[in-house]
């Protein structure tokens, strides 16, 4: 009878997600070619991808943007957490709601507002540009434009990861705060050492999917590439390189090939997270 | 788990339906001012903290911070073109032109806006409304009834959350278009109808909310498996069944990657393409540049899902902390 319950889920979950995979899996060991058409070539699509310099230059500065975007994102949506689960800020069910806010503004239109903020034609750039006679560095140049990309994805997901850990906080026992506090334990002892191990868990589960979204990072740069067409490249990410190689290039075989290293290099990421997040606690 | 969950959501939102949290009398209203006169006497401890100006202006940092491109986003939408250039980005120009915005918006090229409002409902309503049947049936499978393979379902469903979901995009696009389905709305609503969390989320739910001796007891009554489901489960999954409802809604409503690779007919565009695509018009050499419409036509589309979603924000919390307490 259970299955009677968990068949129609696990049916349709084979079909759009074991099925792909093995399929990706299937069309990376063959090579379409203009003359000679379709041929099996077994691992040679891996041996190129794993030392293809766009593919490695674009996982490069994916690494780079989540060691610098996550940090940053999950340190203000912890301190926002901390300060509305303390009790003393006045307004605390405005404030959740309010940095929560942005959770519900999709992809593209978050990106289009920040897009349009950052350029020098209606945004605030060229607005305080003009107001003050200076010129900005533009946020939408080669240089910067990874930085800008990371204000976008935080703006996003800054109140969803503070929601998880206030959520968390929410059901930490406050007798253990009163215990601590007995034992003349300051506010910002409590913090480190009563009500961060307690929320270790959530703080591990938000790491490691921040991770995977950083790894995945492809909405926020397709959108604005329209904006900034010469400082967001075809291959600026694994995801936007897998996409112009299978709809640009009708590559398939080899974007396939890139997809599923790109997903095993992130499994194994957010597993040693895992792992560490975990053997700690 | 979920008992603590669900006393969190309540004591956060006070509502007048839910059920008093034990040791909080239901308080008539003439004892409310004795209660606050005790709290005054309290000393101030973690437990009855003081309210603190300095940290809510710090805090109101990171609030400027999430509220200020939706501010911009509104003040922008009552310009026109010629007032979204030569005004100041963060205040009103001298016209005031939301309305006019709103009628050409809606009304632009025949009105593909409406059509592509009306295809982001379906998506919805299909895709959701179906990845939120399809999680409570499994959910509530996994955690009440003892089946074969029960533990392979669970353990591949959850390794499943990790697999990044733009990795199986292009071979998904491949096997959908092998099986004619791309550029129909199938493409875009069966692959949202699998939500590993949401499934995640209703077996933590059912486990709790659902005790196994009413359902023991109403089998020994002779009801049979979907009645007692029907009767006795579904009514204590509403709260879990809500929470996933919302998040499905709001990952569809916000999806772009899966219709832009699957979707190239711009009659079956959801909101979101649409969008994308205007913008693309507007930022091309020749393309009529109608920025006015962007900016109205995305403050149209987040007003519906930012109404839900405030509506019903207690839902939200509560399965954040089912999520985050998993274990």
């Amino acid at each position: 009878m259970g299955w009677g319950f968990a068949g129609p889920f696990v049916a349709v979950f084979g079909l759009v997600f074991l099925a792909p995979i093995g399929y990706a899996g299937y069309l990376s060991l063959f090579q379409d070619r203009l003359i000679g058409g379709t041929s099996f070539v077994g691992l040679d699509n891996y041996g190129e991808a794993l030392t293809d310099p766009r593919f490695w230059d674009g996982l490069m500065r994916v690494g780079l943007f989540l060691l610098v975007q996550v940090p940053v994102m999950l340190g203000i949506a912890l301190l926002a957490a901390l300060a509305i689960d303390s009790g003393r800020l006045y307004g605390k069910t405005f404030f959740r709601v309010s940095i929560f806010l942005p959770y519900a503004v999709p992809a593209v239109v978050a990106s289009l507002i920040w897009g349009f903020m950052y350029g020098n034609q209606f945004g605030l750039v060229g607005n305080i540009n003009d107001a003050f006679g200076v010129t900005l560095p533009d946020p939408l140049s080669p240089s910067l434009v990874l930085a800008s990309i990371g204000n976008i994805v935080t703006w996003e997901f800054v109140g969803y990861n503070m929601l998880i850990f206030y959520s968390a906080l929410k059901v930490v026992p406050r007798s253990l705060y009163e215990a601590a506090a007995i034992d003349g334990a300051g506010e910002w002892r409590i913090v480190t050492s009563v009500k961060l191990p307690a929320i270790r868990s959530a703080l591990v589960i938000a790491t490691i999917f921040s991770i995977i979204g950083s790894f995945q990072l492809f909405n926020e740069p397709s959108i604005l590439q329209k904006l900034a067409p010469n400082a967001i490249t075809n291959d600026l990410t694994p995801n936007l390189y897998t996409y112009s190689l299978s709809f640009s290039g009708q590559q398939h075989n080899y974007a396939a090939t890139v997809a599923i290293v790109m997903g095993v290099i992130t499994a194994i990421i957010a597993y040693a997270v895992q792992l560490r997040g975990m053997r700690k606690g | 788990m979920t008992t603590s969950m669900t006393t969190a959501a309540a004591e956060s939102t006070p509502d007048p339906h839910e059920p008093r949290a034990a040791g909080t009398p239901a308080a008539p209203h003439r004892a409310r001012p004795a209660a606050t006169r005790d709290r005054k006497r309290l000393p101030h401890t973690p437990l009855n903290p003081r309210r603190s100006v300095p940290l809510t202006l710090l805090t109101g940092l990171v609030l400027v911070y999430t509220l200020l491109p939706l501010a911009w986003l509104v003040i922008n939408a009552t310009k026109s073109q010629r007032g979204l250039l030569d005004s100041f980005g963060l205040w009103f120009a001298d016209d005031f032109n939301l309305w006019d915005n709103i009628t050409r918006t809606l009304t632009y090229d025949d009105g593909v806006f409406v059509r592509w409002l009306l295809n982001t409902l379906l998506y919805v309503a299909a895709g959701a409304g179906g990845a939120t049947v399809l999680a409570v049936l499994g959910g509530y499978a996994l955690a009440k009834y003892d089946f074969p393979g029960r533990k392979a379902v669970f353990a591949v469903v959850i390794g499943a959350v990790a697999v990044p979901g733009t990795a199986l995009a292009v071979p998904t696009f491949l096997m959908f278009s092998n099986m004619g389905l791309t550029n129909t709305p199938w493409a875009v609503i069966i692959p949202s109808l699998i939500s590993p969390f949401g499934l995640y989320l209703m077996w933590v739910f059912a486990a709790e909310a659902v005790p196994t001796e009413l359902l023991e007891a109403a089998r020994i009554d002779g009801s049979g498996e979907l009645r007692t489901f029907f009767t006795i489960a579904l009514p204590l999954l509403v709260p879990g069944t809500v929470t996933v409802l919302l998040f499905s809604m709001v990952a569809t409503w916000n999806n772009y990657f899966l219709p832009l690779i699957m979707i190239k007919d711009p009659d079956w565009y959801p909101l979101t393409l649409g969008l994308n695509a205007w913008n693309a018009q507007a930022q091309t050499a020749g393309g009529e540049a109608v920025f006015d419409l962007i900016v109205t036509g995305s403050l149209l589309t987040i007003v519906p899902i930012v109404a839900v979603f405030l509506l019903l924000q207690r839902y939200w919390q509560s399965g954040l902390a089912a999520g985050s307490v998993k274990e």
